[in-house]
C-alpha cells in the first residue's frame, strides 16, 4: 500500500511556530542572561541554530549554541544495535546556565530522557527547558514540553518527517501514514 | 546500523569500513576522556571481563577503563591469580567464567590462536588483547587512530615498523591494517627478526633501518625482547640499537613532521634513543590515551553487535 | 575353512597381476589363483565390479599399547586396522613403558595373539629409553619378534650412535626407521616455517630441519652399508636426497603418510590442532614432491603414521597440542585420490599398501601367490561416504577429515583365511 503524505506545517507555518517559540524562551527567561540553547543530533540541533539565530534578531544578542549526541544515553543497545555515535559539541561550561534543549519531534521522550542524562553529565545546569517544534504525543515517560510549535495527534503506526533546506533551516513538516 | 563482527579476533578480519567505522565511533568517545564526569551509561549492566594470562599493565588497564568509563562492571583476572595455574585446561577455565554471563571477555593469551579457540567454544563476545606473536588488533587500531588524528588521513602514508618482526604481534597488526587503509608499510629488522613470506602481507621488506626510515610520515618502532639478546636471535643489544635504534641522526631521514610511535614500554637507549622517545615528533603518550576511546569503540561496537555475519 | 572370492580384479603387484581373477583360500593360505574357479568353499564372496588386493600393511602404527591405552590399545587399533583394509600393523615401541627390551616385544606379540584382529609387528627401539645414548639388545629383541628398530617420536640426535645402531643391526638384517629431524633447527616450532607460519604467528619448523637429518642419516646408510628407512617423509627436499641416493644404490628406503601427500600448511588456519603433526603439513611444492615421490618408486611404502590421541590432548591451544592424527581408517580411501588424480595407477597404488611395505621389512605378507598367508582385502574403488569422527573404530577420533566426502573404501578385510571386518552396506 503506497504511504500518504500530507504536509503538516509548510514553511510560513514553520517561521510562525519558531518566532512564537524565540518570544516565549526570552519571556520565560527575562532575555538571554546565562541561556544556552542545545540542540540533539539530528535535527535538533538545526532547528536550536534558527533559534539562536530568532533569538538574536529579536534581542540583539545571540545564546551560546551546543549540540548533543545521545547515542551513548540510549536505552536500545539491545534491540537497534551499535548506532553510529555523533559529536557532542558544547563549547561552554553548562553549570549554572538555563539550558534550552531543543529536538524536531517530541515522541515517547526517551530521547529527551537520554538527553537530560547527558546533559547532567556536562555539569550541573541551573534548569533544564524543552523546546520541540513538532509533539506528536504517546509519552512513555513523565516528560513534558515547555515550548511546542505544533501539537499533532497522530497514531503509533504514522511517521511525522522534518525536512531542512540546504542551510539546515527546517522547511516543511509532514506526517506520513503508512 | 550494526557492527558486522560478534568478537575481534584480529584484524585480519576486518575491512577497510570496518576499521574506519571503528575509527569514527572512538572519535565520539574521546571527547569523554576529557570531562570532569568521565563516564556515560552506554554498557551499564553489562559485565566485561579482562582475562589476561600475560603479564600486562598498559593494555589491561586501557581496556578496564575502557570499559568503566562506559559504565559497564570491570573484572580482571590475571593467570597468576586464576586456576591456569592448578592445571586446569583454557576451555575449562573459560566455561566457569562464561558460567557467570559475562557479556564481553577481553583476553590476552601467549598462545596464537587461543582467542580464536575461545570464540569457537562460547557464547559471549571475544576481544583480543593480543595473542602469541598472532595479532593485538586494538593496539593497531589506536595506532591509526592516532595517525589521523594526526595527519588527518591515512590513505598514501609511508609508515616503516622497525625491530622484532617476527615475534611481533603489533607488527602483524599494523601491518593489516595499514595496507587495508592504503597506507605504504616498510618493515626492517635483523635478519633473525624479519619473518619468512611476510612480504606476501603486502610489505616492503628491508634490512637497513634507513632505508626503511627515508621519507617516512610515520617511524614505529617495536619493542625488543631484552631476554632475546645474547642467544641467537640476536648478539647483543648494543648491536641491535647500532643497527636498529631510532635516533636523531637516522631520523633526519625520516619526513621532517614524521610522527614516531612506540607501542610500550620502551626500552630507551636500546630501540629507541631518549632524545626522540622525549623529541617533538614524538605522539607515544597520545598513543596510550587514544587508547582508551579505540577501546571504548571497540567495546561498544561488539556489545551492541548482534552479528551479522561471522567474524 | 576355505573361501573362494570371485569375479574381482584381482591386483597382486608382487606378482605382477592386475586380472579378473578369482582366488581361493584355504586353511590360512592361499591355495590358488585362476580364472572362473569353480571349487566348493565354506564360503564364497562375490567381488563383482570391486578390487582384491593382499591384505594391507601399514609400517608406521601407533597401538599406545601398553602404557597409554586411553589413546588406543591393541584390541581398538587392530580393529580399526582392519576396518581401514589392513592385514598387519608395524607399530612404534614409544610405548610406556618402551618397547626397548624382550618383555614388551613379547607382550605386544601374545596381547596381539589374544585380541587382536590382525597381524602385529613391533618395532624396538634403537636405544634404552628412546634416549639416543645406550643402543638396545637388537639381537634377542629380533629373534623375539622386533621387526626393525627406530626411537620414532625422537630422531637419535647423536651421529655416533645412528652409525653404530646401522652397524650392529645389519648383521641381524634389521632396518633402521628414521624419525629424521634436526631438533636444534625443530626448536619449539609447531608447524611448518614460512608464510603460513607467519601470518598466524606460529613458531616454524623449518624443512632443512628434516632435510639435514635425513642427509646425515643417509650418509650413515651409504657409510654402513645397513638398511635405513626414512619414517614419514614429508619435504621435497628429502625426497630429492632418497631418489638420489637410491640410484647411487644406497640400501635406504621411506615411506609416506596420507595426509603429508593429502593436506599442506595451509590446514592449520584457524588453529586446528588436527592439522597439528610432526613432521608438519608442508607447502604445497612438497606435497606434490611426495606425491611424485610415491609415484617414481622413491617412496616405497604409504604408512599412515596413525597417532590417536585423546580429545583432551587436542582440545587445547594449538602450541601445547599433542602431534599426530589417527590414519588406519582414511588411508586408502585418500590414497585412491592418488588414483583419480591421475598421480599413479591402481597397481602402483596398490604396492604401496601391500609388496611396497613388506619389502622395506622383509615381511612374509603382502602377496598373493599360493601358499602365501591368506592376508586380503576386498576394495570398493567407488563408494562415496562421509567421514564422521565419532564414527571411527579407533579409541580416538583426532582427524583432520571429519565431515570429508570419501570415495572408496575396504569392504572386506580377511587376515589368515578368516573375515576379520566386513563393512555394513550402510556407510
Amino acid at each position: 500500500m503506497p504511504e500518504v503524505t500530507t504536509v503538516i506545517l509548510n514553511q510560513a507555518g514553520i517561521n510562525r511556530a519558531l518566532t512564537r517559540i524565540a518570544h516565549e524562551i526570552l519571556e520565560h527567561n527575562k532575555g538571554t542572561e546565562d541561556l544556552v540553547l542545545i540542540g540533539i543530533r539530528t535535527g535538533g540541533d538545526h532547528i536550536a541554530g534558527d533559534l539562536a539565530d530568532r533569538i538574536a534578531a529579536i534581542e540583539g544578542e545571540k545564546p551560546p549554541l551546543g549540540a548533543i549526541d545521545i547515542t551513548m544515553y540510549r536505552d536500545d543497545l539491545d534491540s537497534r544495535g551499535s548506532l553510529p555515535l555523533g559529536r557532542t559539541e558544547v563549547p561552554f561550561d553548562v553549570d549554572g546556565r538555563k539550558i534550552v534543549l531543543v529536538d524536531d519531534v517530541l515522541y515517547t521522550g526517551r530521547t529527551i530522557r537520554a538527553a537530560m542524562d547527558a546533559l547532567i553529565d556536562l555539569g550541573r545546569p541551573r534548569n533544564i527547558q524543552l523546546a520541540v517544534l513538532i509533539d506528536r504525543g504517546h509519552r512513555e515517560l513523565p516528560i513534558r514540553p515547555d515550548y511546542v510549535g505544533r501539537n499533532v495527534p497522530t497514531s503509533r503506526e504514522e511517521d511525522v518527517a522534518v525536512d531542512f533546506d540546504a542551510e539546515r533551516h527546517p522547511c516543511e513538516v509532514r506526517l506520513i501514514k503508512p | 546500523m550494526s557492527f558486522g563482527h560478534k568478537h575481534i579476533l584480529g584484524i585480519e578480519h576486518l575491512s577497510r569500513e570496518d576499521i574506519f567505522q571503528i575509527l569514527d565511533t572512538a572519535a565520539g568517545f574521546k571527547e569523554i576522556n576529557t570531562r570532569a564526569i568521565k563516564k556515560v551509561p552506554t554498557l551499564r549492566g553489562r559485565t566485561i571481563i579482562n582475562l589476561f594470562f600475560e603479564a600486562s599493565t598498559r593494555t589491561r588497564t586501557s581496556f578496564e577503563i575502557a570499559g568503566k568509563r562506559l559504565s559497564a562492571d570491570t573484572v580482571n583476572i590475571s593467570a597468576s591469580s586464576s586456576s591456569v595455574v592448578k592445571g586446569e585446561t583454557l576451555e575449562d577455565t573459560a566455561r566457569n567464567i562464561e558460567a557467570m554471563h559475562p557479556d564481553i571477555i577481553v583476553m590476552r593469551h601467549g598462545a596464537s590462536g587461543a582467542p580464536h579457540y575461545l570464540a569457537e567454544r562460547l557464547d559471549c563476545a571475544i576481544v583480543n588483547a593480543g595473542d602469541g606473536a598472532h595479532e593485538h588488533p586494538s593496539q593497531a587500531l589506536l595506532d591509526l587512530f592516532t595517525i589521523r588524528e594526526k595527519k588527518g588521513s591515512l590513505e598514501g602514508l609511508k609508515v616503516a615498523i622497525v625491530g622484532d618482526i617476527a615475534h611481533s604481534r603489533v607488527a602483524r597488526s599494523n601491518l593489516y591494517a595499514l595496507t587495508r587503509v592504503g597506507a605504504e608499510v616498510r618493515l626492517a629488522g635483523p635478519g633473525t627478526m624479519v619473518p619468512p613470506g611476510i612480504e606476501k602481507l603486502g610489505a616492503e621488506v628491508h634490512h637497513d633501518i634507513n632505508d626503511a626510515i627515508r621519507d617516512a610520515d610515520v617511524v614505529m618502532m617495536l619493542r625488543i625482547q631484552l631476554e632475546r639478546q645474547g642467544k641467537t636471535l640476536l648478539p647483543s643489544l648494543r648491536e641491535f640499537s647500532r643497527f636498529y635504534g631510532l635516533n636523531q641522526d637516522n631520523l633526519k631521514l625520516a619526513r621532517p613532521d614524521a610522527l614516531v610511535m612506540h607501542p610500550g614500554p620502551m626500552n630507551r637507549g636500546v630501540e629507541i634513543a631518549s632524545s626522540v622517545a622525549d623529541g617533538p615528533q614524538n605522539v607515544i603518550l597520545d598513543q596510550v590515551e587514544n587508547g582508551v576511546a579505540v577501546r571504548m569503540a571497540l567495546l561498544y561496537l561488539v556489545a551492541g553487535g548482534e552479528a551479522t555475519e561471522e567474524s | 575353512m576355505s573361501i573362494l572370492i570371485k569375479n574381482g580384479r584381482l591386483i597382486d603387484p608382487a606378482n605382477n597381476i592386475d586380472d579378473h581373477l578369482d582366488l581361493l583360500l584355504k586353511d590360512g593360505l592361499v591355495a590358488a589363483v585362476g580364472k572362473n574357479l569353480s571349487v566348493d568353499a565354506d564360503e564364497t564372496l562375490d567381488a563383482d565390479g570391486k578390487l582384491v588386493t593382499p591384505g594391507l600393511i601399514d609400517l608406521h602404527v601407533h597401538l599406545r599399547d601398553p602404557g597409554q591405552e586411553y589413546k588406543e590399545d591393541i584390541a581398538s587399533g587392530t580393529a580399526a586396522a582392519v576396518a581401514g583394509g589392513f592385514t598387519s600393523v608395524v607399530c612404534m615401541p614409544n610405548t610406556q613403558p618402551v618397547n626397548d627390551n624382550l618383555a614388551v616385544t613379547k607382550y605386544i606379540l601374545s596381547r596381539s595373539e589374544e585380541v587382536g584382529r590382525c597381524r602385529v609387528f613391533p618395532v624396538a627401539s634403537i636405544t634404552r629409553g628412546l634416549k639416543g645414548e645406550n643402543l638396545t639388545e637388537m639381537g634377542e629383541l629380533k629373534q623375539g619378534g622386533a621387526v626393525a628398530f627406530s626411537d620414532d617420536g625422537r630422531p637419535v640426535e647423536n651421529g655416533e650412535v645412528m652409525r653404530r645402531a646401522l652397524e650392529y643391526a645389519r648383521p641381524f638384517d634389521a632396518p633402521i626407521i628414521s624419525h629424521a629431524e634436526d631438533l636444534s633447527l625443530v626448536g619449539k616450532g609447531v608447524m611448518n616455517d614460512g608464510f603460513v607460519a607467519t601470518e598466524l604467528g606460529l613458531k616454524g619448523i623449518p624443512w632443512v630441519a628434516e632435510d639435514a637429518m635425513v642427509a646425515r642419516d643417509v650418509m650413515l646408510a651409504e657409510y654402513t652399508g645397513g638398511h635405513m628407512h626414512i619414517a614419514h617423509i614429508s619435504t621435497r627436499g628429502a625426497v630429492e636426497i632418497v631418489r638420489r641416493a637410491k640410484e647411487r644404490g644406497v640400501r635406504v628406503t621411506c615411506e609416506a603418510t596420507p595426509h603429508h601427500f593429502t593436506l599442506t600448511e595451509e590446514a592449520v588456519r584457524g588453529y586446528d590442532t588436527n592439522a597439528k603433526m610432526n613432521p608438519p603439513l608442508r607447502t604445497e611444492a612438497d606435497r606434490e614432491a611426495v606425491r611424485r615421490g610415491l609415484a617414481d618408486g622413491t617412496i616405497d611404502a604409504i604408512a599412515t603414521d596413525h597417532a590417536p590421541h585423546h580429545r583432551d590432548e587436542k582440545n587445547v591451544e594449538f602450541n601445547i597440542a599433542c602431534n599426530g592424527i589417527v590414519g588406519l581408517e582414511t588411508a586408502l580411501p585418500l590414497a585412491l585420490r592418488l588414483v583419480r588424480d591421475k598421480v599413479m595407477d591402481l597397481p602402483r597404488m596398490v604396492a604401496l599398501f601391500t609388496s611396497g611395505p613388506a619389502d622395506v621389512l622383509g615381511l612374509d605378507c603382502g602377496s598373493l601367490a599360493a601358499g602365501q598367508p591368506a592376508d586380503v582385502t576386498l576394495i570398493d574403488p567407488d563408494c562415496e561416504w562421509t567421514l564422521t569422527a565419532d564414527q571411527l573404530v579407533s579409541k580416538s577420533k583426532n582427524t583432520p577429515f571429519d565431515g570429508w566426502t570419501l570415495q572408496g573404501a575396504a569392504i572386506t578385510t580377511i587376515v589368515g583365511g578368516k573375515i576379520a571386518w566386513q563393512r555394513a552396506e550402510q556407510q
